[in-house]
């Protein structure tokens, strides 16, 4: 009898034993694009330099050098995190809504409006600024939503002009508004000192903000593939017209998801501005919206990945700051990195042949199994 | 009541027509590759390259003709690049024009400062810029002399190859190949049209305007490169082409429309309002008519079946 249950047996293995190859050569393909983004950069890096060896020492290993140098990176992982997060949600429903990152910088700039003028005590305050941030980042993100299901307008052209609005928007309330007259520079008044998140390491500005990424990570994870209504939005991620087809409210599903995705990336700069800062002196915008794409794409729009990712990006960043301070190296060059990952993974066919080659090979390894 | 001096002063119609040039050829770029079938939302990443580019073989060479031809072959180059990663390595097309375009915006200033330790702008060279050309003839005509005379040689270049480019997609075998890949691929496939070979065509073709787009920024618009300097005018091409139906002279028509809002707000620093909100002119126009135009596409089909329900209904 036992070759009676051997067999059903031996098929689940194959199927299981297939994902395996694909999800093997998923993080092999991510691999390699990292490897081979780290060797370009390595090579521009060996052309202009005088000093090839010390530069790339710099921006390889610069960043563990000195506790600051760590909370630094982790500092900066903070926003990335909250942005790359944003960018998951949104891009989970195939729509490229990019509001994210104006949301990020609109944000900051509420969360000093609200603490400049807030009546209540600190703590509320804060909580107040936070949320403000989230609302203000989810309104931005429902604008592009709504053009695009209401008109058909693609959502990411409305998107970036929508940024563009945000930033002069942001730049007249900074000029006009909150701005200091008795500062020099151009910069808002400072906010009261104790609108500030508590920093709990020593020697760094590593604040609690930390914490509730972490909350909102394990939030998003649980809303994206623990919840109903996670599963219905990557349903129509996947395949809108199955998902309208099966009675999905597909309409409703992708907008919900364009706003609280957003509004995560307002949550985020509201944290950044509270964590990081005492006044607003952002000219322009810092862009961690732009870098929330390559953390999402790296990550593959999986919240539990996502501060992996950030935490590379913000390595990588901070690394290229070092470089630049001591060789006059310009941080741009990660950009280019980012722009070579998105493409090694955007792009499904790298590879493919490979792997279909091995998933061949191992569907035959087992029917010739069977067939014995 | 002063506003309205503004528009009967032939300097401001002056510079719409130069306003106008650069969303011009990327509004080409943009409906040559919507009707290949591939949306080109790299074009601002190659105007981006493409006025870097401009500037540097322009200052390298010492000729604009010679920054002309690089900025062109660098559009074609990321059109191309597009192209491949969309047919052969089964790319999302928006994706790779996001890597695209975060790719342009950090080289060109990575290579800026390379070239001359400045992160904001190429005066540090020298670099030549393409001539005006003026028309005697025109000179005898009131106000409209003084509106066209006078341009940037590819203000020209940009209304004539409007209308080079009408006659090639509606009157040419490959005009036709290209719409009908971009139309539905399958038929254009089974009448042995070579789908991929005319897609990346029409792709250089997109490309190619792109980075006419970009060296006119740099080389006529302006005579250097400045960071930022595009300012989402990719983007805007996008909504122009749209406007104007993806066809060449429609768009020609709803670019000049753009151009109008940009050059608006450009005269409108004159006068004592906050420029903040004078700079987001152009984008709020984008968006309304944006919306306005894809609602008008979105509903095309509703609208030409109530037709057909009425006809039917008369017979």
């Amino acid at each position: 009898m036992t070759w009676f249950k051997k067999k059903p047996d031996a098929k689940r293995d194959v199927i299981k034993e297939i994902s395996n190859i694909e999800k093997r050569f998923e993080v092999f393909r991510i691999g390699i694009a990292l490897l081979i983004s780290m060797v370009l950069i390595i090579l521009v890096i060996a052309l202009i330099s005088d000093d090839p060896l010390g530069a790339i020492r710099e921006l390889l290993l610069g960043p563990l050098q000195s506790l600051r140098r760590i909370g630094n990176v982790i500092e900066l992982m903070i926003p990335l995190t909250f942005t790359g997060l944003a960018i998951t949600m949104v891009f989970k429903t195939n729509r490229f809504n990019l509001a994210a990152e104006g949301a990020f910088y609109m944000a900051t700039m509420v969360a000093v409006l609200v603490a400049l003028n807030s009546p209540f005590p600190p703590v509320i305050t804060i909580i107040l600024g936070l949320l403000a941030g989230f609302i203000v980042g989810g309104l931005l993100g429902l604008i592009p939503a709504l053009i695009n299901l209401k008109f058909g307008a693609n959502e990411l052209v409305v998107s970036l002009m929508q940024n563009y609005i945000v930033a002069f928007f942001v730049q007249y309330l900074l000029n006009y508004v909150v701005r200091d007259p008795n500062s020099y520079a151009i910069q808002s008044y400072a906010l009261p000192e104790s609108v500030s998140l508590f920093r709990f390491i020593p020697g760094t500005r590593i604040h609690v903000g930390l914490i509730l990424m972490a909350v909102v990570v394990v939030v998003a994870y649980i809303i994206l593939y623990r919840t109903k209504w996670g599963y219905v939005l990557r349903v129509t991620g996947l395949n809108e017209k199955f998902a309208k087809y099966s009675g999905v409210k597909v309409a409703f599903v992708i907008i919900i998801a364009q706003v609280l995705g957003t509004a995560i990336a307002g949550l985020g700069g509201a944290v950044e501005m509270y964590g990081i800062y005492n006044t607003f002196k952002f000219a322009a915008s810092p862009g961690y919206g732009w870098d929330g794409i390559i953390v999402a794409t790296l990550a593959k729009l999986n919240p539990a990945f996502v501060p992996l990712a950030a935490l590379f990006i913000a390595y990588i960043r901070v690394g290229a700051d070092i470089l630049n301070r001591s060789t006059n190296i310009p941080p741009e060059i990660v950009s280019i990195v980012q722009a070579i990952i998105i493409l090694f993974i955007a792009a499904k066919a790298f590879m493919k042949a490979a792997k279909e080659k091995k998933i061949v090979e191992k569907s035959r390894e087992v029917a010739s199994e069977g067939a014995n | 009541m002063e506003l309205f001096s503004i528009f009967l002063n032939p300097g401001f119609w002056f510079s719409l027509i130069r306003s106008s040039t650069p969303l011009i050829f990327a509004g080409m770029a943009a409906l040559i590759a919507s009707r290949s079938g591939i949306t080109n939302m790299a074009i601002e990443g190659s105007m981006t390259l493409g006025a870097l580019a401009a500037v540097v073989a322009s200052w390298y060479f010492q000729n604009a003709w010679l920054g002309l031809l690089a900025a062109v072959l660098v559009g074609i180059t990321i059109a191309l690049f597009l192209a491949y990663f969309k047919l052969k390595m089964m790319a999302d097309e928006i994706l790779v024009a996001i890597a695209l375009n975060l790719f342009a915006t950090g080289a060109s200033i990575f290579i800026l400062f390379l070239l001359t330790g400045d992160k904001s702008n190429s005066s540090a060279l020298n670099s030549l810029v393409l001539p005006t050309v003026s028309f005697a003839f025109l000179n005898n005509i009131p106000f409209i002399g003084q509106v066209i005379n006078g341009q940037n040689i590819l203000v020209y270049v940009a209304f004539i190859s409007t209308f080079i480019l009408n006659y090639f997609l509606f009157k040419t075998p490959m005009g036709l190949r290209i719409r009908s890949v971009g139309g539905n691929e399958h038929a254009a496939e089974s009448v042995g049209v070579y789908v991929h070979k005319t897609k990346y065509i029409g792709l250089a073709i997109s490309g190619m305007f792109a980075g006419l787009g970009g060296a006119f920024m740099s080389l006529g618009y302006m005579s250097l490169f400045t960071r930022g300097m595009v300012a989402g005018r990719g983007f805007i091409a996008i909504a122009a082409a749209n406007v104007g139906g993806r066809s060449p002279i429609p768009t020609m028509f709803s670019a000049m429309l753009f151009g109008f809002f940009d050059n608006l707000g450009n005269n409108l620093q004159q006068f004592k309002v906050i420029n903040e909100f004078v700079f987001m002119i152009p984008y709020i126009a984008t968006i309304i008519m944006f919306a306005f135009s894809s609602y008008r596409r979105m509903t095309e089909k509703k609208r030409l079946n109530k037709k057909i329900l009425a006809s039917q209904k008369a017979e």
